[in-house]
């Protein structure tokens, strides 16, 4: 998608000056994943591979329906799945669409040192522009849901692109378009809101009364938002962060310490080169050579 | 190295490559570290044939780095241990820095800013080298947690800023103490830079009869002064 202008930026890694932005009367949008209406056929799973083209090696079984077992450079989207117990012993099945979830502030975007190698558009996607990518692993340092994968090949770093090329042109992302129970919905964040809303107040009135919204504030909110039964505990769905924000050690190496290393060096260097200016080169005084040749000679001297 | 008649061995033939080596990898380093640390300084990739080149030869030049700089720890741990004098002398700094050496306690072959540089490398350099591998995301990313590597690379840049500020300091020293800089490229020293710089270390090789750079120890030094010197 870089060659084509988008012109959209509202962030772009690595970046001091303002990204190209004008054409930014768009909506955001929002990826509503609502699991309690997931079967877990993976037809998303294989719409994901069947529009980017992906096709990662065969793995081995590893004792669960998850398969493969973890996302992967090929593998942008990856059914969760989790047997679960509630207090009163009954068995759940909680199935969850794993994947990137657009964050509104996306940590991959602050850590990556790559200009250009992120970039989020106005409607809210979080982008990775390969041809950009060095290949350093910063945005997994930078992600608080562990998502980016980095290809041992090309050395790029992979993840779901909220397919930015068909939303781009007015279609849906193809996971949406292939789930066959409706529990992937695409639209305006805010309808998708209004449309969550209403099915918590379905949830609820079916019993599950800590349904909710997962929309998480740390991050600013994100573009892939899920309605879950328990929404009071996100993590026992495979791992779902609670309360996820970029890590503070993230912050600190990509906030407060970049200007003030920047500064430090500088401060040294100039120290250094107003020393010359006042006290100037030590060299060494005819005296010096004299007093030394005294020392070294003495001994000739002696008897 | 011929050296002219009369001056002294500062630096040994191999202490001098093994020092250019560990400096030749140090400037590579801070250029390829520095392009990934400031968006504004991501043009320095460039020297190195683009940022996916700077990101994969930069741990191989620090890997260097460290087997360069055992040498150098090898080499000259011995003179940089500290000592007592060195409170004194570091006590009498503001007439260090205004040229005025003349009394101020005698200097053995490195003084305390010497030692200071020395030993906060020896420090840094496997601070950087460990937090390094935590980071060096082709061989090493199953070995640590994420969370392990989001605080390493948070302590590779602040010990990488640490030393580099060290290392201004060393070449600022280097350049304004005048004779250092040959003390390093073609190794030698006039005796009076001796005098006035480092005159413990003067005495001792007068003493001794040694050319440098250390004194002679104890056999050596006898059997010269018993040839009539």
């Amino acid at each position: 998608m870089a060659d084509l202008q988008s012109q959209d930026y509202i962030r772009r890694s690595a970046s001091t000056m303002t990204p190209p932005s004008i054409r930014n009367h768009e909506q955001e949008v929002a990826k509503l994943i609502d699991v309690s209406r997931c079967i877990g056929c993976k037809a998303c799973q294989s719409a994901c591979m069947e529009w980017n083209n992906l096709r990662p090696e065969i793995g081995h079984f590893e004792g669960s329906y998850d398969n493969p077992h973890d996302l992967d450079p090929s593998t942008w989207t990856l059914m969760r799945f989790t047997e679960w117990e509630d207090e009163e012993g009954n068995l759940e099945w909680l199935i969850r669409k794993d994947g990137c979830m657009h964050c509104e502030d996306p940590g991959c975007l602050k850590a990556c040192p790559a200009p250009g190698a992120i970039v989020q558009y106005a409607n809210g996607i979080v982008d990775f522009i390969s041809e950009n990518c060095i290949g350093c692993g910063y945005c997994v340092k930078g992600c608080p849901f562990n998502i980016p994968r980095i290809n041992p090949v090309d050395h790029k770093s992979y993840k779901c692109t909220l397919c930015s090329d068909r939303v781009g042109v007015g279609l849906e992302p193809a996971c949406v378009k292939a789930c066959p129970t409706g529990a992937i919905m695409f639209g305006s964040k805010s309808d998708m809101t209004v449309w969550a809303g209403e099915r918590i107040e379905e949830l609820k009135s079916r019993g599950f009364s800590n349904a909710g919204l997962y929309d998480p504030p740390g991050v600013s909110g994100t573009h892939v938002m899920y309605v879950l039964h328990h929404a009071d505990r996100p993590s026992i769905y495979a791992g779902l962060p609670d309360r996820p924000q970029i890590s503070g050690f993230v912050g600190a190496w990509k906030g407060i310490l970049k200007p003030v290393a920047l500064a430090g060096i500088a401060f040294t260097a100039v120290a250094g080169f107003f020393h010359w200016v006042v006290a100037g080169p030590n060299e060494v005084q005819p005296e010096d050579e004299a007093e030394a040749r005294h020392l070294l000679h003495k001994g000739d001297d002696a008897p | 190295m011929t050296h002219p008649k009369g001056t002294l061995t500062r630096n040994t033939t191999a202490a001098r490559i093994n020092h250019w080596i560990t400096g030749g990898c140090f400037v590579l380093l801070v250029l390829s570290g520095l392009s990934m640390f400031h968006p504004m300084l991501f043009f320095l990739s460039e020297l190195f044939g683009g940022g996916q080149w700077a990101r994969a030869i930069h741990p191989w030049i620090g890997t260097v780095l460290l087997v360069s700089y055992a040498g150098l720890i090898v080499q000259f741990w011995r003179d940089n241990l500290w000592s007592r004098d060195d409170i004194a002398w570091m006590r009498a700094i503001h007439r260090v820095l205004v040229n005025e050496e003349e009394g101020v306690p005698e200097v053995p072959r490195f003084n305390a800013g010497q030692k200071f540089v020395f030993w906060s490398m020896a420090l840094l350099v496997p601070v950087l080298f460990l937090t390094g591998l935590a980071i060096w995301e082709i061989y090493f990313f199953p070995y640590t947690s994420i969370e392990t590597q989001r605080i390493a690379v948070l302590i590779h840049s602040l010990a990488a800023i640490a030393a580099i500020i060290v290392w201004i300091v060393h070449v600022y020293a280097a350049l304004w103490v005048k004779g250092s800089i040959r003390a390093m490229t073609q190794g030698y020293v006039t005796p009076g830079w001796a005098w006035r710089h480092h005159r413990k270390w003067l005495r001792s090789l007068a003493a001794s009869g040694s050319p440098g750079p250390r004194p002679r120890s104890g056999d050596n030094a006898a059997a010269r002064s018993r040839k009539g010197r």
